[in-house]
């Protein structure tokens, strides 16, 4: 799960880690208000106006301005409120903004660059610091791996000081800053195993002319598997920011991501999911999305998972191919034909069925009365709702 | 010949009395698994499904004799169930759990490294089976045929898929080993091979990968350092997913263009591997290398 900036902020700070003063908002309305808080609390003129969207690359997008006095930066205010931001990761069509975070501007001497995920290769979480803040950190990574200093966490016993010390010296800090860094890092892998994130990432992380280590973007991530114990940041999640649909098969815990194609798929299974977009397309097909019912699907969460696939307009042709385990064929075949029945279908239907209590599932389908093509195996039932859709394109 | 499991297996059930566990118990008491009980804290002493119950997984070792366990416990409870199960000296674990927080096993796996006599195959997999033997898992047995192809895979269903192209073209199998798909797991890719390389009982390997991560690759070197004698073939899913979207499993994503399909593809066909074009193709590019 994704949050905001400001989220992310507010939940370092509670863990002590500095962050520049600022406010939030979710109208314009509640501009004005708000750089008058942070010009008065800081004393100072400058303030900063970045939007709040769940994108990098905001501010060559133009959703991240300074402002110099309060007219000035309600003038940005105003016009980065609502606007479309385009970034390199939201696509052409860009995120309206509909939040913003207004916070004071601060002198700073350097932008350094802060990560923490999981490196897959190690099972460990890796920290990793760069002189090279604020840049695109994937370009650095690939030109100049040897900009990119690393420490690597024993699960067993936490991050240590001596770890902390040793990247704050390889980053060219001195005296006091190296203080500032030590605790900066130690509180931010403290924060990081708490609240079980699975990629937290400070670009930049500044060292402000006072010689203070600060944090003046965060971005932060979470294991979905681990929300359970965290019904806290739960309540972070802002749905506007997701696909509806996806939002939708998230209710009835689907994996479902929207694709472009005209093809509804329902599996069992990610590597069988993938798998079956691969078989679609190889035959002259396009996925319209990739769907995994996952194991324990109950006979309501099959529906949902159907009713998501055809309420998507694209979508000419459906193939459900399952190879049960954990699911029962006859789990699918019950929830598919709940469906049907209570959303109607209006184009062909294809289904392969195998594995667990397979002959129940086939018998369910042929009682049902439903037209329902039936497929021998995975190729016959890729080959078929491809032409049964309108054949390759 | 086979790995892992077999005749000699003696099987708990680590969440016996929940739904998964009773219906898969019973699914792998009927294909024939020597299952000696099942461990659920607070139920020791009855019996469910025909099977006696323990409190413990030292009880259960004591008791019945058990040296393998498969876990069925949900995700708050299942890396403490594994680390117990370690703990009791079991030496084969099998986690069919999906959900498991990676804190948790990053936290697992470390402790594992103090119980070098057990393995751990999973989390998120659809287990370990012995055609013919001995099944621990979910998978469906009537798909199997014993044999002399090892299969490892990374997927559940995508493993059923390779495994029933295989036996409908009269290719038996000796092991087929579903490590799963998290991020963080107990055998990965080169263990299993190194397995299979040891076995007299397997001639060759039918090694299903998928997009995210290294492991297929650092699996193809292994396999041209390693495995000269044994043909392998290959299939990758998740030629077509769109980067950077987490594909259902934790691990299938491709992340700063690493782990796409066409990079393990490449690496496998470098090491000599024969890649499979579609999944359709799994059993038929294993069957032109015998």
């Amino acid at each position: 799960m994704k949050i905001h900036e400001y989220q992310g902020k507010a939940l370092l700070a509670k863990y002590g880690v500095p962050v520049p003063y600022g406010k939030a908002v979710t109208s314009l309305s509640d501009a004005e208000a708000a750089i008058a808080d942070v010009m008065k609390t800081t004393g100072g003129e400058v303030v900063v106006v970045k939007a709040q969207i769940h994108a990098g690359g905001r501010g060559k997008g133009g959703g991240v301005k300074v402002a110099k006095g309060a007219a000035a930066a309600l003038d940005w205010a105003k016009k980065i409120y609502g606007m479309q931001l385009v970034t390199i990761q939201t696509g052409p069509e860009g995120k309206k903004v509909q939040r913003l975070l207004i916070e004071q501007g601060l002198d700073i001497a350097r932008e350094l660059y802060l990560g923490m995920t999981l490196d897959r290769a190690t099972g460990r979480v890796t920290v990793m610091a760069s002189t090279e803040g604020g840049m695109e950190i994937e370009e650095v990574a690939h030109k100049t791996p040897e900009k990119i200093l690393k420490e690597s966490i024993d699960p067993a016993v936490g991050f240590q000081p001596f770890q902390a010390r040793r990247l704050a010296y390889a980053l060219g800090l001195k005296g006091d800053e190296v203080k500032s860094c030590v605790k900066f890092l130690t509180t931010m892998a403290r924060a990081y195993d708490e609240l079980d994130c699975s990629l937290v990432e400070i670009n930049p992380m500044v060292v402000l002319k006072s010689g203070q280590v600060l944090a003046l973007d965060a971005k932060m991530n979470f294991d979905d598997n681990a929300l359970f114990r965290h019904p806290e940041l739960v309540e972070l999640h802002d749905p506007t920011e997701e696909d509806p649909s996806e939002l939708e098969a998230k209710k009835f815990d689907l994996s479902y991501i929207a694709l472009d194609g005209t093809i509804g798929c329902m599996v069992n299974g990610a590597g069988l999911a993938m798998s079956t977009m691969d078989i679609i397309k190889n035959y002259g097909g396009q996925p319209a999305n990739f769907l995994d019912v996952g194991g324990g699907a109950t006979q309501a969460k099959v529906t949902a998972a159907f009713k998501i696939i055809t309420a998507d307009p694209q979508v000419k042709g459906i193939f459900v191919n399952i190879f049960g385990g954990i699911m029962k064929c006859d789990t699918i075949a019950s929830g598919v034909v709940a469906a049907v029945k209570e959303v109607g279908l209006k184009v062909p239907l294809v289904v392969r069925l195998e594995g667990t209590n397979v002959k129940e599932g086939r018998a369910i389908l042929a009682d049902s009365g439903l037209a329902v093509v039936s497929a021998t195996d995975m190729a016959d039932g890729a080959k078929k709702i491809v032409e049964l859709a309108g054949g390759a394109k | 010949m086979s790995v892992l499991c077999g005749k000699q297996t003696r099987l708990i059930v680590q969440g016996l009395t929940g739904s998964a566990g009773s219906f898969h118990a019973k699914q792998m008491v009927e294909y024939g698994t020597n299952v000696v009980g099942g461990v659920v804290p607070g139920k020791g002493g009855t019996s469910h499904e025909g099977l006696p119950v323990f409190d413990t997984c030292f009880e259960a070792r004591e008791k019945a004799g058990a040296n393998a366990t498969v876990i069925y416990v949900p995700p708050p409870g299942a890396a403490d169930a594994i680390m117990e199960a370690a703990a009791a000296g079991i030496a084969l674990i099998v986690c069919i759990t999906e959900g498991i927080p990676v804190r948790d096993m990053m936290r697992a796996k470390q402790f594992l490294k103090n119980y070098p006599g057990s393995t751990l195959i999973g989390p998120n997999c659809p287990g370990v089976i012995t055609p013919g033997e001995c099944k621990i898992g979910i998978m469906p047995g009537y798909i199997h045929k014993p044999g002399t192809v090892g299969l490892v895979s990374r997927s559940g269903t995508l493993t059923y898929e390779g495994v029933d192209q295989l036996t409908r073209l009269g290719i038996g199998q000796s092991t087929c080993i579903g490590i799963g798909g998290d991020p963080i797991k107990g055998v990965d890719f080169i263990d299993a091979l190194t397995l299979f390389a040891n076995d007299p009982g397997t001639k060759a390997v039918l090694m299903m990968g998928e997009i995210g991560g290294d492991s297929e690759e650092r699996a193809a070197a292994w396999i041209k350092d390693n495995m000269r004698d044994k043909p392998v073939a290959a299939f990758i899913a998740g030629q077509t997913a769109p980067p950077g979207k987490r594909m259902g499993h934790a691990g299938a994503i491709i992340s700063g263009g690493k782990g796409a399909a066409s990079d393990k593809i490449a690496a496998l066909q470098a090491a000599g591997i024969k890649v499979a074009r579609t999944p359709a193709e799994m059993g038929l590019t294993l069957q032109s290398l015998l």
